[in-house]
């Protein structure tokens, strides 16, 4: 599905620094019984934000009012395990539309950029200075330039600049999906299937 | 002629377009898709008035969020029976074969697809699951996709892809008695790190590999992903095609001939360059159990979790946070540990091999009073063999209890769940947080550990309880 143009975001951050979040931490497999993506939002981190009877735990990030934005600063190896892309909707209609990490697990990134999220792979000593002052300054504002291909703490003006392919840029900033791309080359695929 | 790699031949061979600094057009031979991550993929074809381009290409089974009792009857659990009749009802529409809860070839995917000879050699396969890098034992690049391109496949029988890096483990020499595949494969893991081979493909190779039998193959390459890999192959060899000899949609005859031609080809040429290489002895391999809750966090069944020494700063509290959840200490042995649960069963260790293992490990023993021992074959096909070579009898004789086959307690999206703070010592390939239901405790370990820890009731190296 098409999503918004992502070009340059400002926001303030939510600091998770818990090292190898993995997708069953993000949105636990109960909760992948839709048919429809809608509402995933409502269960992202569903154990670690919820207790059993469904109250919210204090202690967990989600639930301090001090901290809120559209950018997630995560621990290294964020999103390792299942290939549910049910992560990133939950990420997504939450209300992020970036997470930046110094490592990603490969089709959690994937699906990031197949569905709008931006995935910002920043280097470990960049990671933790984003993590720090987020944390202790919650209003701590970060800049992420797609065009420009950076990410840039404003309170400091320190930047990293990160890399996406010129193909996956594009289709980020006109909010185009793969699919569109593969069906314009149909009559290629027919051809090459009939090699197969 | 350049040196390519195994990985290198089968991928290039399906490129259909190379996008200038951009992924590949990546050609799909066959797809897999099963109720859970199919029915978006599905809704938004619709949405954009596009058909499934080639049908027979996909194959579909209901798996993930299936009961494991009564499945002769409607499913009771509304949303997990919206999920299946949408999957009928998406298979009739498109013309997509379905093989449904209750027929003969009913199971988890990634089971399913190798016993009925649908996985070959040089084959590409996806499915919307991560453990699809099973298949990869036949020498097939298979690997996990997200919905989106689940999407995509149906509609173009293509994603877009990036080449991964390669990395080459080799395991030399001779497994001891008592180890297993899942013990290598959990040795690796445990070595190089739950995301020791991201942004990777990895072939495995050497005498410890070679001397596997396909069900032993697959156990390894399906928790290829555990290691954050794309996904894991093997060369095919006589042991691949004595296999798929005479399988349902093994080519035959003649075909059969060509085919075993072209697949004898697969192989990495003498001097190909990976980007990465490690090489184990099979010698240094034990009984492995995991203790945290990442399959990186493996150790020797006989050894003690490691201690928090050289650990410093998230490091150290994500370690510390994850043996709380466990209810670990740091530097303890984990033999002995009390345990409530064991389940055998999922797409790693749910095959028939796997099933007559445990069965003649415990055969005239009984499985210990605190603990519920559940077993879920991976597929009708593994219950109907189970049922046919004796060993149901055998099991249940030693209080186990057989279930009807689906993914189960792997991830618990259907009734059988382990509950809160309970220990399980599972034969499937997650011991994430919630994993097998919210707040249980899940160890990764083999089958033959897990039925030896069904009769002793404790943590244990089966070498040490079934000494004959
Ligand atoms: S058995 Fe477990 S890992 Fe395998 S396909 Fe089912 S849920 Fe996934």
């Amino acid at each position: 599905m098409a999503y918004d143009k992502f070009t340059v975001l400002t926001s303030t951050a939510v600091p998770l620094p818990t090292e190898n979040v993995d997708t069953d931490q993000i949105i636990p497999a109960r909760f992948l019984k839709a048919t429809e993506r809608e509402g995933f939002g409502d269960n992202l981190f569903r154990d670690w934000r919820y207790d059993v009877e469904g109250n919210p735990k204090k202690d967990f990030v989600l639930n301090d009012p001090t901290y809120s934005g559209k950018i997630l600063v995560a621990g290294k190896n964020f999103g390792s395990g299942s290939s549910r892309e049910h992560a990133v909707w939950a990420i997504y209609d939450y209300g992020f539309r970036c997470v930046v990490s110094s490592f990603f697990a490969d089709i959690f990134k994937n699906n990031c950029l197949n569905i709008g999220v931006l995935p910002v792979t920043v280097s470990p000593e960049f990671a933790d200075k984003l993590l720090s002052a987020v944390t202790e300054n919650p209003s701590t504002e970060i800049e992420v330039s797609i065009p420009a291909q950076t990410i840039t703490l404003l309170s400091t003006g320190e930047s990293e600049s990160f890399d996406i392919n010129s193909y996956k840029k594009d289709n980020m900033q006109n909010g185009f999906d793969d699919i569109d791309y593969l069906l314009n080359m149909e009559s290629e695929i027919d051809e090459f299937e009939k090699t197969r | 002629m350049e040196k390519t790699t195994l990985f290198d031949k089968i991928w290039d061979a399906h490129v259909v377009r190379s996008v200038p600094s951009g992924p590949d057009v990546f050609f799909i031979d066959k797809h897999f898709i099963h109720e859970v991550t199919s029915p978006v993929a599905f809704l938004n074809l619709e949405k954009r008035g596009v058909k499934v381009k080639y049908p027979h290409r996909t194959i579909a089974t209901p798996d993930h969020n299936v009961p494991t009792v009564d499945q002769d009857q409607t499913i009771k659990d509304k949303l997990s029976r919206m999920q299946v009749e949408k999957l009928r009802e998406n298979c009739k529409k498109y013309g997509i074969e379905l093989h449904d809860l209750g027929s003969a070839h009913h199971g988890i995917v990634h089971v399913i697809g190798p016993e009925l000879g649908i996985t070959q050699p040089g084959m590409t396969i996806v499915c919307g699951d991560s453990h699809t890098s099973t298949h990869g034992a036949f020498g097939a690049i298979a690997f996990g996709i997200g919905t989106s391109e689940v999407e995509m496949v149906f509609a173009t029988q293509c994603i877009m892809q990036s080449k991964p890096k390669k990395m080459r483990i080799t395991v030399e020499g001779e497994i001891g008695p008592g180890v297993t595949s899942k013990d290598i494969i959990l040795y690796i893991i445990a070595k190089i790190s739950a995301a020791g081979a991201t942004g990777y493909f990895v072939e495995y190779a050497g005498s410890a590999i070679q001397s596997l039998s396909m069900e032993a193959r697959m156990t390894i390459c399906n928790m290829s992903i555990e290691m954050g890999a794309r996904g894991g192959l093997i060369a095919p060899d006589e042991t691949t095609f004595n296999y798929l000899k005479g399988k349902q949609y093994s080519p035959a005859g003649e075909d059969w001939d060509k085919a075993v031609a072209e697949w004898s080809k697969l192989k990495t040429d003498d001097g190909a360059v990976f980007d990465k290489e490690y090489t184990f002895d099979a010698a240094d391999i034990e009984p492995m159990i995991t203790y945290g809750t990442n399959p990186g966090m493996g150790i020797k069944v006989l050894g003690n979790i490691p201690t928090t020494e050289g650990m410093e700063g998230s490091n150290k509290t994500s370690y510390l946070k994850s043996l709380d959840y466990m209810g670990f200490a740091p530097g303890e042995p984990v033999k002995g540990k009390q345990v409530d649960y064991v389940f055998v069963g999922s797409c790693t260790n749910g095959r028939i091999e796997d099933i007559r293992s445990v069965a003649a490990f415990v055969k005239g023993h009984k499985k210990a009073d605190n603990i519920t021992a559940w077993i879920v074959p991976g597929s009708k096909e593994v219950e109907k063999m189970a049922q046919e070579e004796g060993l149901v009898k055998i099991l249940e004789d030693a209080g186990f209890e057989l279930r009807q086959p689906g993914c189960s307690a792997c991830l618990a999206m259907n009734d059988d769940k382990i509950p809160a703070g309970k220990y399980a010592v599972s034969t499937s390939n997650r011991n994430f947080e919630g994993r097998q239901g919210p707040g249980a405790r899940t160890m990764l370990a083999s089958p033959l550990t897990v039925a030896a820890v069904a009769v002793k009731g404790e943590i244990c190296d089966p070498r040490e309880v079934f000494q004959n």
